[in-house]
């Protein structure tokens, strides 16, 4: 009979991801009993107090590690450290993204197109549920990159996703796309999972345990069969590639990108791909380290089929959300050549590059929301034409993140690229600094047809406009704008401060 | 070396100036000649100081430098912005300031009537600027930014009166020639770098002992181009006389007494390069040589007023370039005629500009005579700068040139015979070409119609005018006496070896002088005493004819580089149009294209898509398979 033992929990080092929950808790007890009227600006104040208190709790403790955070199954280290900050800072500036109520139906589970609907929008009612579903899948993301045996990244992987289901069907316009989008995100997502779930089985048979440093000890003693270490990697990386949006496992994020609310795609886009790259590099990092002849030739391969297929890709699009899931996609390639790097250096520039993708990635998703029409956002490119000559300074932001996304320098994009790069290139991946170099530049001329476009063209008189920023999204765009430029002239600081802290602990 | 903080005033004040006016624009029309004459006098005055402070010391504890802030630190190259002030760059400090105070007074007066005024002087307070920050950078790449930043102001300058298009024009050809010499420059600081490892003077000045003989040529070749393009030496000197077509203030201060010296400037400062690299030394020689003869021999034939002056200017910093090639004898002298030209130069050109202001712009000397008795203080001061030139004792250029002479035929064997005869036969050549210029404005019968009404200029024109021809009378004895100024600038040159003397000095001053009453003679008879055309007689020699063409500079440039220039660019262009944009374009239609294809994947089904998601299970399983077995 197994003994239950009481589990020793380092509460210090588990705060951050706690008080994020319990924010999320505080939400929906407010959902239950606030009047309806002042809960928007009460559940606003309370997720940023939330997100900044968690920023808070996570500097304080900086500087220590451990790799018995709870018990076994989660290890605090410099890189969790890292990587918890990326995803808060970036969930900070895209909550106020959410704030915008423009962008969330007023009533979820009215029918598209009812009188029920009608009648909620008359009402000026607003969902505000958003926010402490935010903040369940804020506490997931969070928890993703820390946990150290397979049960616990399951459980992480779920409570981040199912919460962006959700928010992915609640679009104020284009409903049923929006719809549409959350049933194949939640459908597609379901059976990733499934992957994953038949990874842990096989590595727990391969290895008789379900912690990071089993499995990492069962590799080098190389007494399991391996076959099943084999399929177990094979299953766990298909979970894990398709969090990021590797191809083949891309096909959903260009429906879900257009389809779910612009605010939280950005949130998606951005703070989703940090966790969940930050839990494949712990388990490559730690777990499969010893094995990389085995599967590195794999995801050397996914890694260059993604970036030549995303970037060849968004170029015949014509929907700007479309171009920038795309173009996420070929972010994801290029961020395997992190992966596959697998060094010190790799690891380094892998956090920098996340860092600054995400935060340029918000920034370009909070200028998407400003571009409408009576109808709501325009995303249709052909009618950002001369966007520049009505609103210079939105579209003066729009050409900084592309840019940045472009890899040019004085961004933070250009340091990005060039760092992760040559640790691909130091690890022996000539081929990886060969094909992502070609696909920057494929990249590089529809996020310059796009600046053109802007600048260089006539605007067409067809209503749109941009609307003007509310304070929240001007803090969003002005924030990511300032961070994107920051970063690609004086990137030092960080680069000095991630150099001393990244490491995983094993 | 000691460190003064006061240096950054000397660049300061006329940066202000400059700012100022072209940033409040139209508010400053009132005032803001009067303020940039202010900010020009105001250096003027912090140079004064600094001399005086500096007399007071030790010879070598002269030298006193400022460091602004660091400029460029990556990995071993390390500049700083900082500036030096020894006993070299406190003539040009005092010239520059000085002289562009005087000029920026007469300005006032000359330039009343134009609308643009204000921002006339901010380009001349900018010039000022630059041309500090040029003599007082105490490594070549604080040098360039100067030397870039004249280049900028002379530009600016030049094509001032841009509504006329020649003008425009000339200063395009002045700017582009400039930019040939600019790329030695930048040549010579990367050579230093890639070789010494450091751009500063001192740095340089410390690896020059024992650093290869094929590296400082190639550094002192380079610096000779520099030289050569901003100093408008054979063979890139066609863009002076064009120059001509700024102000005439712009003439005399940048085209005659700063800017175009700072090629002697430059050679004499980097004179331990050139000590060890004897092949470019003698580079610098022959260039002086020639250009010496080519200036002289094309002010013979000018009739603009202008343009003769300006062949002048050329053929006069010929003679400072030979002195500088000749080595440590003639640093001294060659930054010597520079000061003494400085004055008797700059004043000429005002004289030409008074003389302008009274005869409704003509430039034409054909159109002028008798103006003595209309205009008797430009006669007098033009009088005194044209004694000065051809170097009639005990005016200014007297001493100057007799000394460069006189280190010429020192040099020593054939070479000495050689340039000794180059210059004395410039010598002649200068007299007459300047007397011509003397006759046929003021002491030939008048040639003008009679709706002109020649007239003296305003005091604001003529006080400057004195006071610079005061400069062409004395400043020559005041620099020559006891060897004073040769003593000053000796520490900063290393001497070696004795000199042979090929003649007493008191030879060659005959000489010289013979040479001199020889050209003043043939002019005087073949103008003054015969009758003068006031159209360019027609019937001349094949000569004349090429040296009124500027000895066919503008032909051969344009058949040497422009034509064949424009051919490869037009070739180039349909190369760029058809193979590269063809290609780039055909990359972007075939990535489009795939893109599209590639497209068609995405069709909207969660069951295509589960679909692929199993097939890339499969193939990424079967991928590790096949690695692992």
């Amino acid at each position: 009979m197994i003994e239950f033992v009481s589990p020793t929990l380092d509460y210090a080092l588990l705060a951050p991801i706690l008080i994020v929950l319990g924010g999320a808790v505080l939400g929906v007890l407010i959902e239950a009993f606030a009047p309806r009227k002042s809960r928007a600006s009460s559940q606003l104040f309370i997720t940023l107090a939330t997100l900044v208190l968690s920023l808070v709790s996570l500097i304080r403790v900086r500087d220590r590690s451990s790799s018995a955070a709870a018990m076994e199954s989660v290890t605090f280290d410099g890189a969790g450290m890292l990587i918890q900050g990326s995803i808060l800072i970036i969930s900070i500036i895209s909550v106020f993204l959410l704030a915008d109520q423009e962008n969330f139906t007023a009533l979820a589970a009215a029918l598209p197109g009812s009188d029920e609907e009608r009648a909620s929008l008359q009402q000026d009612l607003r969902v505000t549920e958003i926010y402490p579903l935010t903040l369940f899948a804020v506490a997931g993301m969070m928890l993703f990159p820390v946990a150290t045996d397979l049960i616990t990244l399951f459980v992480a992987l779920e409570v981040l996703s199912l919460p962006l289901y959700l928010l992915a069907g609640l679009s104020r316009r284009r409903r049923l796309m929006s719809q549409e989008a959350a049933l194949k995100y939640f459908l597609l997502g379901a059976f990733a999972s499934a992957f994953f779930l038949m990874g842990i089985a096989y590595l727990y048979g391969y290895s008789s345990s379900v912690t990071f440093a089993g499995i990492h000890s069962a590799v080098i003693g190389g007494s399991g069969n391996d076959i099943y270490l084999l399929l177990g990697i094979a299953f766990i990386s298909v979970g894990l590639l398709f969090k990021v949006g590797a191809v083949p496992f891309h096909a959903w994020s260009p429906d879900v990108y257009q389809g779910a609310p612009t605010a939280v795609t950005a949130l998606m886009a951005a703070a989703t791909k940090v966790a969940a790259f930050g839990a494949m590099l712990r388990i490559f990092y730690v777990s499969f380290a010893e094995a990389y002849w085995q599967w590195r030739p794999a995801i050397i391969a996914i890694a260059l089929i993604t970036m030549v297929f995303g970037s060849l890709v968004a170029i015949a699009q014509r929907d700007v959300k479309r171009m920038l899931a795309y173009s996420s996609i070929a972010h994801a390639g290029f961020l395997l050549s992190g992966v596959v790097a697998l060094s010190k250096s790799g690891l380094e520039s892998s956090i920098f590059y996340l860092f600054a993708y995400g935060i340029a990635t918000v920034g370009a998703f909070g200028v998407v929301t400003l571009v409408r029409d009576s109808a709501g956002e325009v995303t249709d490119l052909n009618r950002w034409s001369g966007l520049g000559k009505r609103s210079p300074w939105v579209a003066t932001a729009f050409a900084g993140f592309l840019l940045a996304f472009a890899g040019i320098p004085l961004t933070s994009g250009f340091i990005g690229k060039f760092s992760i790069f040559s640790a691909a290139y130091e690890s022996g991946s000539t081929a990886i600094l060969i094909t992502g170099v070609l696909s920057s530049a494929i990249a590089a001329f529809f996020y310059i047809r796009v600046i053109v476009l802007m600048f260089f063209k006539d605007p067409v008189e067809d209503g749109t406009s941009v609307v003007i920023p509310s304070i929240y999204t001007q803090i969003t765009i002005t924030v990511s704008a300032v961070a994107t430029f920051a970063l690609g002239i004086y990137p030092t600081p960080l680069i000095n401060f991630i150099q001393s802290s990244a490491a995983f602990l094993r | 070396m000691a460190t003064n903080n006061g240096l950054v005033y000397l660049i300061a004040l006329p940066l202000f100036g400059a700012l100022a006016l072209l940033l409040l624009g139209r508010k400053a029309d009132k005032w803001g000649h009067l303020l940039a004459t202010a900010m020009s006098a105001g250096s003027f005055a912090v140079g004064l100081i600094q001399l005086s402070q500096m007399l007071d010391r030790e010879a070598e504890l002269r030298p006193v430098t400022q460091k602004l802030f660091t400029w460029i630190s990556v990995g071993s190259f390390n500049v700083d912005a900082s500036l030096l002030l020894d006993q070299l760059s406190i003539c040009f400090v005092l010239l520059i300031t000085g002289v562009g105070t005087l000029i920026h007074i007469y300005s006032i007066s000359y330039m009343s009537h134009d609308k643009d005024r204000r921002r006339f002087f901010a380009y001349l307070n900018l010039f000022i600027a630059a041309m500090l920050l040029l003599v007082l950078g105490d490594s070549y790449l604080n040098l360039y930014v100067g030397w870039e930043g004249v280049g900028l102001a002379s530009y600016l300058l030049i094509g001032f009166w841009n509504q006329k298009p020649a003008y425009a024009t000339a200063s395009k050809k002045a700017f582009v020639m400039n930019r040939i010499g600019d790329m030695g420059l930048s040549f010579a600081i990367m050579i230093a770098f890639a070789t010494l490892g450091t751009v500063s003077f001192s740095g340089v000045k410390e690896h020059s002992h024992h650093a290869s003989e094929a590296a400082m040529t190639a550094i002192g070749v380079m610096l000779l181009v520099a030289a050569v393009g901003k100093s408008a030496q054979f063979p890139l000197q066609a863009w002076l006389g064009d120059a001509m077509a700024g102000p005439t203030p712009v003439s005399a201060l940048i085209h005659a007494a700063t800017m175009v010296t700072a090629g002697v400037y430059l050679i004499v400062r980097s004179n331990f390069v050139f000590d060890a690299a004897p092949t470019a030394q003698l580079l610098v020689v022959i260039v002086g040589a020639i250009t010496l003869l080519f200036g002289a021999i094309i002010g013979m034939a000018k009739d603009d007023i202008k343009k003769a002056l300006a062949a002048s200017t050329m053929s006069q910093i010929g003679y400072m370039i030979l002195a500088s090639g000749l080595g440590p004898a003639g640093y001294a002298f060659a930054i010597m005629h520079l000061l003494t030209h400085g004055f008797f130069k700059a004043g000429m050109f005002l004289g030409a500009g008074s003389v302008m202001h009274g005869m409704n712009d003509e430039v034409n000397m054909r159109k002028y005579g008798g103006l003595r008795k209309f205009m008797p203080i430009t006669f007098v001061t033009f009088g005194l700068g044209y004694l000065a030139i051809i170097g009639v004792p005990p005016f200014a250029g007297f001493y100057s040139k007799d000394m460069i002479i006189e280190t010429a035929l020192n040099a020593g064997g054939a070479k000495g015979i050689i340039l000794g005869s180059v210059t004395l036969l410039g010598a002649a050549i200068t007299a007459f070409y300047m007397t011509r210029v003397m006759i046929l404005t003021f002491t030939s019968p008048k040639r003008w119609d009679d709706n002109q009404h020649p007239h003296e200029s305003p005091a604001l024109m003529w006080i400057p005018m004195v006071i610079l021809s005061i400069g062409s009378v004395i400043s020559g004895y005041l620099l020559y006496r006891g060897k004073a100024f040769k003593h000053w600038l000796e520490p900063l040159f290393e001497e070696h070896g004795e000199h042979t003397e090929l003649l007493p000095p008191i030879v060659v001053s005959g000489l010289a002088l013979t040479m001199v009453a020889i050209g003043v003679a043939i002019a005087v008879i073949k103008y003054q005493l015969s009758e003068i055309d006031n159209v360019a007689p027609e019937k001349v020699s094949i000569f004349t004819r090429i040296a009124r063409r500027d000895l066919l500079q503008d032909d051969v440039n344009e058949a040497l580089f422009m034509r064949p220039g424009q051919a490869i660019t037009s070739a180039l262009v349909k190369i760029d149009d058809s193979v590269v944009d063809g290609a780039v374009r055909g990359v972007g239609k075939m990535a489009l294209g795939s893109g599209s294809a590639l497209r068609e994947t995405q069709t909207g089904f969660v069951r295509s898509y589960a679909v692929l998601i199993l097939i890339g299970a499969a193939a990424l399983i079967a991928a590790i398979w096949v690695v692992t077995t």
